[in-house]
């Protein structure tokens, strides 16, 4: 059903494409060495060295202190598991609830969750019409039982970067782990753990142009956590199982390709994404940007247009070759629109009518320019068919 | 995306009889813009037939072509006739919908039910002023 000559992928947020570079780094450890780390032959000891080199690539990019805090995991929703199960079952001893953010990903949500049926409590912060966690408001959540904080560094469907420093001070004085996930952020803004003085720390390969299947949690020393995966002890005994190899030394390369050249690649983001949501919003009378208009990430466009639905503004992207998401329950496996969205205070209809494009290296002016040149038609056809047009529209 | 079949695309790209009809016989809307579907479907009838149909929906690409189809399916039919049209013979004439689309987008036919409950209802009311 393409119809259009033209490709341009903005979903970043869903996948990314693999670095040519990355990909290069990793096939030798397909090909030739292919070695079991755990083996003292020389497959495995090379596959040995690789893999703790690309450890100290990982903790080199968000500045811990040595590589031994960094733990590879299967990905993302793993790292959350492991965070959240793993301080709250080792440490429940110290106290047996939990505050979070009702703005999270559904893998620190759903495991928060499962916590509650082990007997922890959960608490929720809402956030402001930015998507900005109240600070003060989560201070004065957590109770003398609360024993992890697990906060979002910058959600990926509306781009807003929380103020993490401040969020850290109140969490440890009230003398909780705080556990951050960087899942969208990592690669994209420069974190350091050791000045912002965070516990455990989610980063994902696929979110810096590294392979799928491969993650890290960052564990600072000291904390103890029980581990979700028993078996061969590898990982520090918290993450058992033969190691990603490949993958793993692909997620090192992306991970110092992502500390050389973030800041200018951030710089140029920045300035695309704010000519693209510009160029969305100007033309279109009721048309909103969602998430922080400047503390937001630098791939992050988000937006709404009132009266009308964002799957079928999809499927007309779709057919001028253009990917993105959209805040609708239409598209997702559940029939709620997102969860984000309505937290952030838009109505049911409005979080419906949300569309997030998800920007990357490969784009440039001239994409932004022609996806938001495509959207004044499609809205235009939309609103005429919808029964919530105003008549001043039609 | 291949979600949707052909036929659902095509209509969802080129939607029949969209639009009001200003001096509708009968108006029927189902849905709810919480939910992300809402549509209205307008007749017109003379001789107990369907003489013309008109649809305005908000929703997603499955809403956009039941609503489209279900005009298309119940032009020119007899009053009766289009009380029959169900929401599977919807889903069968394009071609299929996905599971998930089944009963949350798939309100085309209601609507025109209530479009002509509707037309009922001013009929009786028109009758019983005459009384």
């Amino acid at each position: 059903m393409m119809s259009s000559a033209r490709h341009v992928y903005m979903d970043h947020m869903a996948g990314r494409p693999v670095d040519a570079r990355v990909v290069e780094t990793m096939l030798p450890y397909m090909r030739q060495s292919f070695g079991n780390p755990s083996s003292l032959y020389v497959f495995g000891q090379e596959a040995k060295k690789a893999l703790e080199e690309a450890r100290t690539r990982v903790a080199a990019l968000i500045n811990a202190e040595k590589k031994e805090s960094i733990i590879f995991t299967s990905g993302a929703t793993e790292s959350n598991n492991l965070a959240i199960k793993g301080v709250t079952q080792r440490n429940k001893d110290r106290g047996t609830h939990i505050t979070t953010s009702t703005i999270e990903h559904m893998s620190v949500l759903n495991p928060c969750k499962f916590m509650k049926t082990r007997g922890f409590g959960v608490t929720f912060v809402p956030v402001d019409k930015h998507g900005l966690v109240n600070v003060e408001r989560l201070g004065a959540e957590m109770t003398g039982k609360t024993v992890l904080v697990s906060i979002v560094y910058a959600n990926s469907e509306i781009g807003t970067i929380q103020p993490i420093a401040e969020i850290s001070r109140i969490v440890h004085e009230k003398h909780a782990y705080l556990h951050v996930d960087a899942t969208d952020a990592c690669g994209q803004i420069p974190i350091d753990v050791q000045n912002e003085d965070i516990d455990l720390l989610t980063l994902s390969s696929n979110d810096m142009y590294g392979p799928k299947g491969v993650a890290a949690l960052y564990i600072k020393d000291g904390v103890r956590l029980e581990p979700l995966v028993h078996g061969g002890g590898q990982e520090r005994g918290l993450r058992s199982g033969t190691e990603n190899v490949p993958g793993v030394v692909g997620f090192g390369k992306a991970a110092e390709l992502a500390h050389d050249e973030m800041s200018a690649e951030a710089g140029r983001l920045t300035g695309l994404r704010d000519r693209f949501i510009k160029g969305l919003l100007e033309p279109i009378p009721y048309s909103y940007l969602n998430g922080h208009p400047t503390r937001r990430l630098p791939n992050n466009v988000s937006v709404r247009y009132s009266f009308i639905e964002g799957e079928s503004m999809l499927l007309n992207l779709d057919m001028m070759g253009v990917s993105a998401s959209s805040g609708s329950a239409c598209t997702a496996k559940t029939l709620e629109p997102s969860h984000v969205l309505l937290a952030i205070g838009l109505k049911h209809e409005e979080a419906h009518g949300s569309l997030m494009f998800t920007l990357g290296k490969e784009h440039t002016e001239e994409d932004v320019d022609y996806v938001a040149g495509l959207m004044p038609e499609i809205v235009k056809k939309l609103r005429a068919m919808s029964p919530l047009t105003p008549e001043e529209l039609r | 995306m291949k979600v949707y079949s052909d036929k659902v695309m095509e209509h969802f790209k080129n939607p029949r009889n969209v639009g009001e009809i200003p001096d509708a016989d009968g108006v029927g809307t189902v849905g709810n813009p919480v939910c992300g579907d809402l549509m209205t479907i307008y007749i017109k009838v003379k001789d107990s037939r369907l003489q013309d149909i008109k649809f305005k929906t908000f929703g997603c690409g499955s809403a956009i072509a039941t609503s489209s189809m279900i005009t298309e399916l119940a032009k020119g039919k007899t009053l009766e006739e289009a009380m029959k049209i169900t929401r599977a013979n919807v889903a069968d004439s394009l071609g299929g919908l996905p599971p998930i689309k089944m009963h949350c987008s798939n309100l085309a036919a209601d609507a025109l039910h209530a479009a002509i409950e509707d037309y009922h209802k001013r009929q009786k009311a028109k009758e019983e002023a005459k009384k």
